[in-house]
């Protein structure tokens, strides 16, 4: 283990001591700490972050979200938090599905607004306590949630000028060719051979 | 009024669109202002009028297909974007990036952050009525862009850093050239300061206007130049170091009060901090590799593919398949011109990412006109939208 994983180690232990209604576990990957947090505790725990005098998480980088559709509640919601005085970065996560409001953090970090906003806008997490509740990047009057994994890549709608209503229009997406998804997973081992009178070999060994 | 209530005349409130058509918008950007009579009282920025879905295209690319993107996010400092992904990508995949490649990225992003501040400046000058200072500056930025297309090919959309190093090495002459440009800059930022920096108009519509205190900076996730104006010395380079900044010698310019004019004064003294950056890593520079080239990452020389079976085929695939990174997460910033640009990128272990999100600083810095303008007159809205350097192609993503 080499020095900056032992800071973050004990950093890690000092926020699960103090917090351990909202610590669920944590982890040290590529030198970066990650702290699972309990949904309803992540008000408590990014307030600790920043109030803290071993912490001092003062900057919100980022909120955002990840989906996983396999998952008993699909979304994550990923916070980084940067302290500029102790000069040490801080991951903090916890999951949601698409019913669940996770409380809003707009009253710790006034950033955060346009960032639940935007993961609103993208997964249609909710989030309780953000009394600005818009869609953010998408088109007005859009519906779906486009970074969801089931949201088709091309969407489900598209816009032309028309010349004869000069104006505007929204039509379903009409594709000329189907988007072409390739596997690259499965591994191209070339064609199984079978010859005939192969399996008498194996007959014979048993 | 057509109710038959009398117009009251001491009300003075109303609303109006700042944009999304409005040259000192810089981009598509459309701002609902409420006003009351000269000084503004709201204001509420609705932007993705630029959205691209980049995030979501992302995801259903190939790493390396994925890169271009990147370019397309701050057009102004296209290769300081491509930096922060490589170096997230390099970091799962736990790739040592060759001595020459390092110093050639160091030196194309300091190139970017020039290119991005004389755009800057002057934009935000021509906001508020300086005229020149853009004419001046971009016969320079010009130059600038003739370094990228040398280098990669193109202006603007480089797609010059790989995972593992850069496209390709440098023309011989090119060092030569940059080094030449480094001694004629100064004294054109000379020119460009000596038109501003005293200027009794710059300053009054300057100073004084949109002013950050350090907790204002903290509080909306600020980065970058708007918290190095508030007197704090926080910059990536120096605090994380990547790549090779730490060998590097350059200083770090603050500001004192947090207004505009100090964010402009602390943009010009970068400048020339940058062209330090690029002298050094001239100096530095070494005949070398300019690819991980072993490592199954970068493509094979189009040599040795003239020669190889193997590397005709290592080829084939790395550009039909790409190659696989670890399944795991890292969240890797860079100090764009901007401020922080980082990348939070998912891995899980197939040969495109599962989520990449694009933390770009503008967004934080957009998020807060609000709350700096209120209070102001109309005239400074626009000053302080060209203070906070805003690019749409980054927030809207």
């Amino acid at each position: 283990m080499n020095d900056v994983d032992e800071t973050l180690n004990d950093l890690a232990d000092h926020i699960a001591h103090a917090e351990p209604h909202a610590v669920q576990r944590w982890e040290i990957t590529h030198g970066e700490l990650t702290i699972h947090c309990v949904r309803d505790q992540i008000r408590s725990l990014i307030k600790f972050l920043r109030d803290d005098s071993q912490c001092r998480f003062e900057t919100l980088i980022d909120v955002c979200g990840v989906d996983f559709p396999e998952r008993r509640e699909r979304f994550e919601i990923v916070y980084h938090l940067l302290s500029m005085r102790m000069n040490q970065r801080i991951r903090v996560k916890v999951s949601t599905d698409a019913e669940t409001a996770v409380p809003s953090i707009v009253e710790i970090f006034p950033c955060a607004e346009w960032f639940e906003r935007e993961a609103l806008d993208m997964y249609g997490v909710l989030f309780a306590g953000n009394t600005d509740m818009r869609r953010l990047l998408t088109d007005y009057g859009f519906e779906g949630h486009p970074l969801r994994k089931d949201f088709p890549l091309t969407g489900y709608v598209e816009v032309r000028y028309d010349e004869l209503e000069k104006r505007v229009v929204y039509e379903p997406v009409k594709l000329v060719q189907e988007y072409r998804n390739f596997d690259f997973l499965s591994p191209w081992e070339g064609a199984q051979a079978v010859i005939p009178g192969d399996e008498k070999a194996t007959e014979g060994a048993e | 009024m057509a109710d038959g209530q009398a117009h009251n005349p001491d009300d003075r409130s109303f609303t109006f669109n700042f944009g999304p058509q409005h040259p000192a918008a810089h981009g598509v950007l459309r701002m609902v202002v409420e006003m009351d009579g000269e000084i503004v009282e709201r204001v509420d920025p609705h932007i993705g009028l630029l959205h691209r879905g980049t995030e979501k295209l992302i995801e259903y690319k190939t790493y390396l297909q994925a890169l271009p993107y990147f370019d397309r996010l701050d057009y102004v400092a296209p290769m300081n974007q491509e930096h922060a992904y490589c170096l997230a990508i390099e970091k799962l995949l736990g790739l040592e990036v060759p001595r020459r490649a390092s110093l050639i990225r160091v030196l194309y992003s300091e190139i970017g952050r020039i290119s991005n501040h004389i755009l800057n400046i002057t934009t935000q000058a021509m906001d508020v009525g300086a005229l020149t200072p853009i004419t001046w500056g971009f016969e320079e930025r010009e130059k600038l862009c003739v370094f990228y297309e040398r280098a990669c090919g193109s202006r603007m959309h480089a797609a010059y850093f790989r995972p593992g190093g850069v496209h390709q090495d440098l023309p011989p002459e090119l060092l030569d050239d940059i080094l030449k440009f480094c001694d004629e800059f100064l004294p054109v930022c000379d020119d460009m300061e000596g038109l501003l920096t005293d200027n009794r108009i710059f300053k009054q519509r300057n100073c004084d206007v949109g002013v950050v205190s350090v907790q204002d900076a903290l509080d909306w996730g600020f980065s970058g130049v708007m918290v190095r104006g508030s007197g704090m010395a926080w910059d990536l380079r120096r605090a994380q170091p990547y790549e090779c900044y730490n060998e590097l010698d350059f200083k770090i310019p603050v500001g004192k009060h947090g207004d505009c004019y100090d964010r402009y004064v602390c943009r010009m003294e970068e400048m020339r901090e940058s062209v330090k950056i690029i002298r050094q890593c001239i100096e530095l520079m070494e005949p070398g590799p300019v690819l991980a080239e072993s490592s199954k990452i970068a493509p094979p020389r189009r040599g040795e593919m003239k020669r190889s079976m193997e590397a005709l085929i290592h080829h084939f695939k790395l550009y039909t398949e790409g190659f696989k990174v670890p399944a795991g997460e890292t969240y890797t910033a860079v100090e764009a011109p901007k401020g922080e640009f980082g990348v939070y990128l998912v891995s899980d272990g197939t040969n495109r990412p599962y989520r990449l999100k694009i933390r770009a600083p503008g967004f934080p810095h957009l998020h807060a006109m609000d709350y700096l303008s209120k209070g102001h007159q109309l005239a400074d809205v626009s000053a302080i939208l060209g203070s906070l350097d805003i690019v749409f192609g980054e927030i809207d993503r």
